[in-house]
């Protein structure tokens, strides 16, 4: 029963990922008569978007399901795969059901994509969204401002008022979320047998589409239904995965990952979601605590300064908290923020005698057998000689 | 074109900064003797005179990159950085910059470089600079001051974006240069430096406007770049720089008066047969014999968007010392990749039609996600905005392994014979 349960929950989840055309985000604008606004991987605050009456829809490129024909001939050989994909599906009207993008501070191309959206989507809202990297008064009182301007934007686009109880339940079920994945990440890290990775990601990849307390109860389901699971453990290495928060690994590749013996007990993809780890206070003034939480509570990702060098040392807390035995930098080709991070992450590893391996990849890598040798070739190292 | 010329000719402008230059290194060797001072910085909306403000020298990595690229030493620097986990697909100047340092940090004029005292994170638009020093803070014991510039996304630099960056300036970056220099800021000798640089740049518009006049006295490009290296790095507020524009704007006034055209490395180009606006960096591991392909068919750059990437002057920008902040802010906002791609097109599309060109010329960098990502659409929206025809080629800044020099000069010839088929009958 439960096992039949995962199984539906998890194919639910394939197809909202493979259907590029957003059907369910059409459907609900029909139900609902709502407004649908995309935003680009990481961080943008979706509270925000939830109290003006729209619904976020993380874009996350084309992947492995798309052929590319148009997006090619906007983009050089020499750029990453995700904008590409993302502009094909826009000029073949697949997501033309949003009503605007958001383009959060990711890299110089998507910093760009968002001009090429501007002049590509004339009729659509297009916003892009600079987040401080600056963390004194200064930021703060810039971040603020440029929220309540792209709140007042939403609500003009929706025609709903973002009063701060609407702001404040926004909260309330984005926290509600936020622990849900928390405690889903944490059942993975523990019984990492019981939860595949590619159901992880499945999962991940819904709460990009759908309605936030759907995905909250579907979570929830999806845990229920494992937790008493008997698939065996088998004899794999417990690894932390990073350098994924843009452009996506295809569902092949993740699942190559762990079939080659690497259970895969932290990662950073889909940082729209995970980009903060605790709670948003509820209060008087709703707007302050999406902001401060922003400043206080966010992981190191390296789209994101942090003036101590926490980068490296945040990889490392999260290789001893989830009791890691070996990290897989996996980032995709061209991908500038996560390479030029890597040798950081790379030196705060050696400082801590914690074994790694690295490669790239693309959204429609179609031949993962290196990849799966890669990361089984690690694999063996860390097992039979304790080291990479 | 003067093809008996056997040597290699230089304007007197040229020789001018060539000595600016070599002082200013002679100053960076010995700056630990003469206790002074020493801040690395970007390029792009650099705030050189807040740090001469603090009598602190500043060293512009990207520079030194370059530099290494023209005296062909940046391959083995990035294949260093290569061999210490660099990837292969990153920016060519970081891995440049990294790989001078872990061989010794040798600057271009042979000196060793100093440490920094300072790393002045000041990223205007680009994102990749933010890695760049969060890499050499790894390397060096000193501290660091991120000064965020927000991106032009909509087109304009807004109050609230003014103010942040202003902000930033008055309450961080100014209480940590008095707290490294010992010195207070004097805001006075602050306004005399905004005052001078406004006096040069009025010079260096005339010299890019210059380009409208037939024959044009300049190539805005491979002239261009070296015009620019005064007033973009360590000189902009000082009367050296002044007197170099002056100086200058003289010059290229002669030419005027005689007709000439740019001088070249191998002479005057006289016979300008096309007119032609550059979108992109150059590249300068070939840097001669990239232009050499252009003068050598008669090809004269009236106008080019990297001579813009730290300040674009021309749009009615001066540093005003009568508000230092407010305006240091506007001009690290203003910088021409800190621009959306609406605002770039816009801007190709008027120096098309202000400097009569035939046509305009991509060279995409693939080092450069900044410039590049955009760049063929902004390709085709130029060629149906303007009527004229467009060429792109792709090269890189500093790797050696990405200028295809055959290819370049084939797509190139065939991109002026579409000129010439283009050019309206006598």
């Amino acid at each position: 029963m439960s096992e039949s349960r995962r199984q539906a929950i998890i194919e639910q989840c394939d197809t909202l990922y493979r259907d590029l055309a957003l059907g369910y985000v059409r459907d609900w604008k029909q139900r609902t008569g709502g407004k649908a606004v995309g935003h680009m991987p990481v961080y943008v605050p979706r509270e925000i978007l939830h109290a003006a009456g729209v619904l976020p829809v993380g874009i996350m490129g084309g992947g492995d399901n798309i052929e590319i024909i148009r997006g090619d001939a906007y983009f050089q050989s020499y750029i990453c795969h995700l904008p590409r994909s993302t502009v094909e599906m826009g000029l073949a009207g697949k997501i033309d059901c949003l009503d605007g993008m958001l383009f959060p501070a990711i890299c110089d191309v998507i910093r760009n994509l968002s001009g090429m959206w501007q002049i590509l989507f004339p009729d659509t809202y297009v916003r892009y969204m600079d987040f401080p990297q600056t963390f004194g008064d200064a930021g703060h009182r810039f971040y603020r401002f440029e929220l309540e301007d792209l709140l007042g934007d939403l609500q003009k686009l929706s025609g709903i008022e973002a009063t701060p109880e609407r702001l404040n339940h926004a909260i309330e079920l984005y926290n509600d979320n936020r622990r849900a994945l928390a405690e889903l990440y944490d059942l993975r890290a523990a019984e990492p047998h019981k939860v595949p990775t590619a159901d992880v990601y499945l999962l991940m990849r819904a709460g990009n589409i759908i309605e936030v307390e759907e995905h909250t109860t579907m979570l929830r389901e999806y845990m229920e239904a494992v937790r008493d699971s008997e698939s065996p453990m088998l004899d794999n290495i417990r690894v932390v995965i990073t350098g994924m928060f843009c452009e996506q690994p295809p569902l092949t590749m993740v699942k190559a990952m762990e079939n080659s013996g690497c259970y895969i007990v932290d990662d950073d993809w889909m940082l729209g979601a995970r980009y903060q780890m605790g709670q948003t206070p509820i209060s008087d003034d709703p707007m302050g605590s999406i902001v401060d939480a922003y400043f206080n509570d966010t992981v190191c990702t390296a789209t994101r300064y942090d003036a101590d060098g926490g980068n490296g040392r945040f990889l490392v807390e999260r290789v001893r908290e989830r009791d890691a035995e070996g990290v897989i930098f996996a980032a995709a080709s061209f991908c500038d923020p996560a390479l030029l991070d890597r040798p950081m992450g790379q030196s705060a590893l050696n400082q801590a005698d914690i074994p790694y391996t690295a490669f790239t990849y693309s959204e429609n890598t179609g031949q993962v057998q290196v990849i799966k040798e890669q990361a089984g070739t690690f694999a063996d190292s860390i097992k039979l000689w304790g080291g990479a | 074109m003067n093809e008996q010329v056997a040597q290699i000719q230089k304007e007197q402008s040229m020789v001018i900064q060539k000595k600016m230059i070599g002082e200013h290194f002679e100053k960076l060797a010995h700056a630990e003797e003469n206790g002074q001072k020493v801040v690395y910085t970007f390029v792009p909306g650099n705030l050189n005179e807040l740090i001469l403000a603090f009598d602190m020298l500043p060293v512009h990595p990207e520079v030194n990159a370059l530099q290494s690229g023209m005296r062909k030493q940046s391959g083995d620097y990035i294949q260093e950085a290569e061999k210490q986990g660099h990837s292969e697909d990153v920016c060519t100047y970081v891995k440049c910059d990294i790989g001078m340092l872990k061989k010794g940090n040798i600057g271009p004029t042979g000196h060793k470089m100093p440490e920094p005292d300072l790393l002045l994170l000041s990223y205007t638009g680009c994102f990749t600079f933010m890695k760049w020093f969060e890499l050499l803070r790894e390397e060096y014991d000193c501290p660091i001051v991120m000064l965020q510039v927000p991106y032009q996304a909509n087109g304009e630099i807004t109050p609230n974006m003014r103010d942040f960056v202003a902000h930033q300036l008055k309450d961080v970056l100014v209480p940590k240069l008095e707290e490294i220099s010992g010195k207070k800021l004097d805001e006075d000798r602050l306004s005399e430096l905004l005052a001078s640089s406004a006096r040069a740049e009025d010079d260096l518009v005339w010299v890019w406007e210059s380009a409208k006049h037939k024959p044009s006295p300049i190539d805005a490009y491979f002239g261009g770049v070296y015009y620019i290296g005064p007033i973009f790095t360590a000189f902009r507020g000082v009367p050296e720089c002044e007197d170099y524009y002056s100086s200058l704007k003289a010059e290229v006034g002669r030419r005027i008066a005689e007709g000439l055209g740019p001088v070249t490395p191998e002479g005057v180009l006289t016979d300008q047969k096309y007119r032609v606006v550059v979108e992109g960096p150059p590249n300068w591991t070939s840097f001669r014999d990239f232009w050499k392909i252009f003068y050598d068919e008669g090809v004269v750059m009236v106008a080019s968007t990297y001579t813009k990437v730290g300040g674009l002057y021309e749009q009615g920008f001066r540093h005003d010392p009568g508000k230092p902040f407010e305006t240091l802010a506007e001009y690290c906002l203003g910088c021409y990749t800190n621009r959306n791609l609406p605002s770039r097109i816009d801007l190709l599309a008027d120096y098309v039609n202000e400097y009569e060109a035939d046509g305009v010329l991509f060279n995409s960098i693939k080092s450069c996600n900044s410039f590049s990502a955009g760049q063929l659409m902004m390709l085709r929206e130029l060629e149906r905005r303007t009527g004229r025809a467009g060429a792109f080629i792709e090269s890189d800044l500093v790797d050696p392994r990405y200028f295809s020099a055959a290819n370049i000069k084939n797509r190139l010839e065939s991109y002026f014979q579409m000129l010439e088929a283009r050019r309206p009958a006598a």
